[in-house]
């Protein structure tokens, strides 16, 4: 997805969400800054997905309430179709919710468990139209039950009766029954086993292409990922330390940390060695976003860090072919050539 | 004369709705050193049959059946003999490190005690012991990191603190059940290398539970793949990665998605949803979600060798 041609629906601006944290006791309170999502700048198409990749406390669950003005940033700024959503009073952000909404990780906690099916698809109806004629609200419930494949003829039973899957088929309804434009997904198939991951995951990606939705899909894992993406942004700490499109961040990570989630995903081929610690070359385990590293966040488990990455945070970058990277050392960096032959090592 | 035998396992749940038949009649066995890979969705009842056989099933559970080990049958066991097994000769790692850890207990008081316990170790001895045990599975720093508490260690740090715990007591059976599955993935790498590498070192069995083919392949010898409660395929990560019998196992593999494969476009997924096991179909219990279905399906198969050993519980003839 190149396309200077067409102005992006959303376009995120050095966007930064910090969260006060109170400690130092009774006496002698101090607040200190939680730098959740710390300077995040994108944008997206119309019709595109942007993958968002990163390890719990990188800031991405936070980024995603951020757009949708459900946490208040504290700097930059979120242009929606080209007005800036930061800033808004709530009333005119609901009216924007039309447009952008949420699907989340736990599909059967994210269902009010005493309201019907039918109900719960319809809310955001009720909501935005109150006005509307109930037997119009019913036909539109339907319809999405089917397009989401579900039956419409089990409009009047409730979540408990569904499994995973279905209940986040129901969370998917949910949030198109007001034809937004688009969709953030919050980790939608992390709680599912894997065979219904791939159902759901394929069912996002078909009605992305039938009613052109731009998607922001975020996970933890680079796999479930690449299969829906057309650029992926990967975070630490709350920075971006890659965005690239989803091609080529899998054959040539350009960030020594993209490197090493490629490299942590498991290979179901009997005789493959198990990639241990060894071979993704990290360090130790994230540090604390309470008082994250100087310079680059990345450089202390950064099997190529040298001196310049501690004392410097490395900007975001643009690279060859429309990637951006935030890496002193990208240009000498050789990483990863996922091979595409199975069996290979 | 194996390790463990386990002969015609069933565990039932009482719940408000009904009976849930969680386990119908498991039978498998495992050698000394062997890894089983034990496969299976949410539901299917593989953490449940490793909870029945060291008798930890929940309150409104009941388990029928045997679980031998070095042919004695753990199920019939006294609560007072089976602890004598539990973390000595069979010790179980679980999928939560925060919760299977005391918050409110250093990390010395929780390893030394177990060491003084089953091996008759001294204080002293048993300290030294587990601070070895920590430096096993690199914790830095271990002799004053086993002065702290639960709560001062990241996730990762805290499963490997799990495992030092499980490897303790040198045990012959090592459980683990889904030990990376709460962990972030680089560190999900790090632990699952670490299980490997600590069991082909100490020469133990270990049992890995796990809902993701991807992770077994470096791990096991043979995989046990259970579906709405029964063993629906079982062979050598040979056999069951490179020609599955089961229609089921088959979709699993496939829907696991790729890094090393080319773009394709949709994930293979497997269709319809798990059966319910308050009500289970009648026949064979894939029958719904198998593409490869047919009128002998209304009759719950059995399981048949399909050749070396490697078991199936499906009517098709040829391989799916």
């Amino acid at each position: 997805m190149s396309g200077n041609e067409r102005p992006p629906v959303l376009k995120v601006q050095d966007l930064a969400v910090y969260y006060d944290i109170h400690d130092g006791g009774l006496l002698r309170q101090q607040v200190r800054p939680l730098k959740a999502v710390d300077g995040i700048s994108f944008e997206l198409e119309r019709g595109e997905t942007l993958g968002v990749v990163g390890e719990s406390g990188c800031g991405k669950s936070t980024l995603a309430r951020a757009l949708l003005g459900l946490v208040p940033p504290r700097r930059g700024r979120v242009l929606w179709l080209g007005e800036d959503l930061v800033g808004l009073d709530e009333k005119a952000l609901r009216r924007k919710r039309k447009e952008l909404q949420i699907i989340f990780q736990d599909p059967l906690a994210s269902l009010n468990p005493r309201m019907t099916v039918g109900d719960i698809i319809a809310e955001p109806l009720w909501t935005f139209y109150p006005k509307i004629a109930r037997v119009q609200v019913e036909e539109r419930v339907r319809g999405m039950m089917k397009m989401v494949g579900l039956l419409p003829n089990q409009i009047n039973r409730y979540p408990h009766e569904f499994s995973g899957g279905q209940c986040q088929r129901i969370g998917i309804a949910r949030a198109l029954v007001l034809n937004p434009k688009l969709i953030i997904c919050d980790e939608p198939v992390s709680a599912l086993d894997v065979s219904i991951q791939a159902q759901i995951i394929n069912l996002l990606k078909d009605l992305q292409r039938k009613l052109a939705l731009s998607l922001i899909f975020i996970a933890h894992d680079l796999a479930v990922v690449k299969h829906i993406s057309d650029r992926v942004m990967v975070m630490y700490l709350g920075r971006a330390m890659e965005v690239a499109s989803a091609r080529h961040l899998y054959r040539r990570p350009l960030h020594p940390y993209t490197n090493a989630l490629v490299k942590a995903v498991p290979i179901p081929e009997p005789g493959r060695r198990r990639r241990g610690a060894e071979e993704t070359g990290l360090r130790g385990d994230m540090p604390s976003p309470m008082n994250p590293p100087t310079g680059c966040v990345f450089h202390p488990r950064c099997p190529w860090a040298v001196k310049r990455c501690e004392l410097e945070v490395p900007p975001l970058r643009r690279m060859a072919e429309g990637d951006w990277v935030a890496c002193h050392r990208a240009e000498e960096l050789d990483l990863t050539i996922v091979k595409h032959a199975p069996g290979t090592v | 004369m194996p390790l463990l035998e386990v002969k015609d396992l069933h565990v039932r749940f009482e719940t408000p709705e009904g009976e849930v038949h969680a386990v119908r009649g498991l039978d498998f066995t495992l050698e000394p050193g062997e890894g089983l890979a034990i496969v299976g969705e949410s539901g299917s009842g593989k953490t449940q049959a490793m909870l029945a056989i060291l008798g930890l099933l929940a309150e409104n559970g009941t388990s029928g059946g045997q679980a031998l080990y070095q042919g004695a049958d753990l199920m019939a066991m006294e609560p007072h003999e089976l602890n004598r097994h539990r973390g000595r000769d069979i010790a179980m790692i679980f999928q939560d490190p925060m919760t299977s850890l005391n918050p409110y207990l250093s990390i010395e008081r929780q390893m030394v005690e177990v060491a003084m316990h089953h091996q008759g170790l001294s204080r002293r001895e048993a300290r030294v012991h587990a601070v070895e045990m920590l430096r096993a599975v690199r914790i830095p720093d271990p002799e004053s990191r086993i002065r702290q508490y639960p709560h001062q260690f990241s996730g990762g740090m805290r499963q490997r603190i799990l495992i030092a715990m499980g490897l303790l007591c040198e045990p012959d059976i090592l459980i683990a059940d889904e030990p990376t599955t709460a962990l972030d993935v680089t560190v999900q790498a790090q632990i699952a290398g670490l299980v490997e590498e600590v069991v082909q070192r100490s020469g133990m069995a270990a049992i890995l539970i796990t809902h993701d083919l991807g992770v077994v392949a470096g791990v096991s010898d043979r995989v046990l793949v259970m579906y709405a409660g029964e063993m629906v395929e079982y062979g050598t990560v040979e056999q069951i990665y490179r020609s599955p019998r089961h229609p089921y196992t088959r979709g699993l593999i496939d829907s696991v998605p790729r890094l090393d494969r080319a773009d394709d476009d949709a994930l293979h997924a497997i269709p319809g949803n798990p059966p319910n096991m308050l009500s289970l179909p009648s026949g064979c219990c894939f029958r719904d979600r198998c593409s490869r279905a047919f009128e002998a399906c209304a009759e719950a198969p059995e399981l048949r060798d399909a050749g070396d050993g490697h078991l199936k519980r499906c009517h098709l003839e040829e391989a799916p």
